[in-house]
């Protein structure tokens, strides 16, 4: 139920007084509302869950995460 | 597909599935909290790779699972109302009710339609202004905010012939409940990540200080599942509790305010019953008085409904992480997810359910 997925805003619109945007989910493109992310631009990565843009995925925060992986895998082998 | 692929990697999450084995010396009971979480462990096969010293028990965030029988049968009441367009997400229209399901009401005759986000459903409600259109609002707080935003559009826009029949559960009380039974066993939890991108981590750091249990936010895909589980068992080696993101990319901790705010307008905390565990205080969301005149419980007076649930199911224990689906008699036997006898039986999401499709018999 609270499964969400990250895609990639293609464009942004505003439709009766609301912020929208359509979202590029691998080959498939959705619109969905960015209400919840009134910060959010074209090329932002953000998680969709029911149609609503809930979170901006943090390139940053996902590099330093792996960087912590890397750290685990066994000598010579690419994670 | 970016922010997914990686994060499904054998290769990564077997590395983290050896660095829990080295370093796990003691047994460790990890309550992940989420049903989408639940699934993904299973479909991946995720128990099997971990060491037997860490055993996962599945939490009770399976909203379809823990919304009331009663809250079904009032939901099926109305959707057999004449002329109600009867809105809802695809996984409630199999959960069986006292007397069947959506999809039974459906084939007798009654508007049941399946809507991808709540705000479909306002949209069906403005190209049909001569009729009652109802959404069923269930959820955690990953998708009220969704819903209140239905409201809020619903209202804006004079929308007067949609409501909502919200019965929304919230995850810090019941985890602070299964911390407060007498039979708890979960020593950690994995925290629902995508609850936590709408909520933010405060009340999570506050079930940490309380209780003294680790948690990890975690995510969904194996990657940051394990990354979670070597999060927790990392603490509960060294004797620490604390709280940790392990979803950092995706769930900040100050977590989405425009979300929270959406939340408090439309919504108020009250106490909630929850199928299989019982009454929880302060664990749900209804429609705040402001928005009443899109209510569907003030709407349509159902009346009372009385409910009772097949003495069989050990799903409250099921939920508290007590006992596993396999335990249960009834499981496989007389329950199947074409048979539920309970809640962890009714959704894809729900242990029960889970082990069925997974095949975790043992
Ligand atoms: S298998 Fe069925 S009867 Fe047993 S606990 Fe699960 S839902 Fe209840």
């Amino acid at each position: 139920m609270c499964l969400a997925i990250p895609g990639e805003i293609v464009d942004v619109v505003e439709r009766s007084g609301m912020r929208f945007g359509r979202v590029r989910f691998g080959g498939v493109t959705r619109e969905v509302c960015l209400e919840y992310q009134p910060d959010s631009a074209v090329g932002d990565f953000v998680l969709v869950h029911v149609g609503f843009a809930i979170a901006k995925i943090d390139a940053d925060e996902a590099a330093r995460q792996w960087e912590l992986l890397r750290e685990l895998a066994p000598e010579g082998e690419e994670l | 597909m970016k922010y997914l692929d990686e994060y499904r990697d054998a290769a990564a999450t077997a590395a983290i599935a050896d660095q829990i084995r080295r370093e796990v010396t003691r047994p460790h009971v990890v309550m992940e909290v989420c049903g989408g979480q639940t699934h993904a462990i299973l479909r991946y096969g995720l128990d099997r790779m971990l060491p037997p010293e860490v055993e996962l028990v599945h939490g009770p965030g399976c909203p379809v699972c823990v919304t009331a029988l009663e809250t079904i049968d009032r939901a099926h009441a109305i959707a057999q109302r004449p002329g109600v367009i009867f809105t809802s997400f695809g996984d409630m229209l199999r959960v069986p009710g006292s007397h069947g399901d959506l999809l039974g009401l459906r084939a007798r005759g009654a508007d049941v339609r399946i809507v991808y986000s709540p705000l479909d459903a306002v949209e069906l409600a403005r190209a049909h202004r001569d009729r009652p259109v109802v959404f069923f609002g269930i959820g955690f707080e990953t998708t009220a905010p969704a819903n209140a935003m239905a409201l809020i559009a619903a209202r804006r826009g004079g929308v007067a012939n949609f409501s909502m029949l919200a019965s929304h559960v919230l995850v810090p009380p019941a985890i602070a409940s299964i911390l407060q039974s007498r039979d708890n066993r979960v020593g950690a939890f994995l925290g629902p990540g995508h609850v936590c991108a709408i909520t933010g981590a405060r009340a999570y750091a506050s079930l940490v200080a309380r209780y003294r249990v680790p948690i990890a936010i975690t995510g969904f895909e194996p990657v940051d599942l394990l990354r979670g589980v070597l999060a927790v068992v990392r603490q509960l080696e060294a004797g620490r509790a604390e709280l940790e993101n392990a979803y950092a990319r995706s769930a900040p901790l100050a977590g989405n305010p425009a979300a929270r705010a959406a939340l408090a307008e439309v919504f108020e905390v009250v106490d909630r019953n929850w199928r299989g565990i019982g009454a929880i205080p302060k664990s749900g969301y209804r429609i705040a008085e402001a928005y009443r005149a899109h209510d569907a419980d003030r709407i349509f007076d159902v009346g009372e409904i009385a409910t009772r649930e097949p003495e069989a199911c050990i799903s409250g224990r099921v939920l508290r992480g007590v006992a596993k689906p396999s335990e249960c008699p009834a499981f496989g036997r007389t329950c199947t997810p074409a048979t539920p006898l309970g809640a962890t039986m009714v959704s894809a999401e729900g242990a029960c359910a889970a082990y069925y499709q997974h095949r975790r018999t043992a």
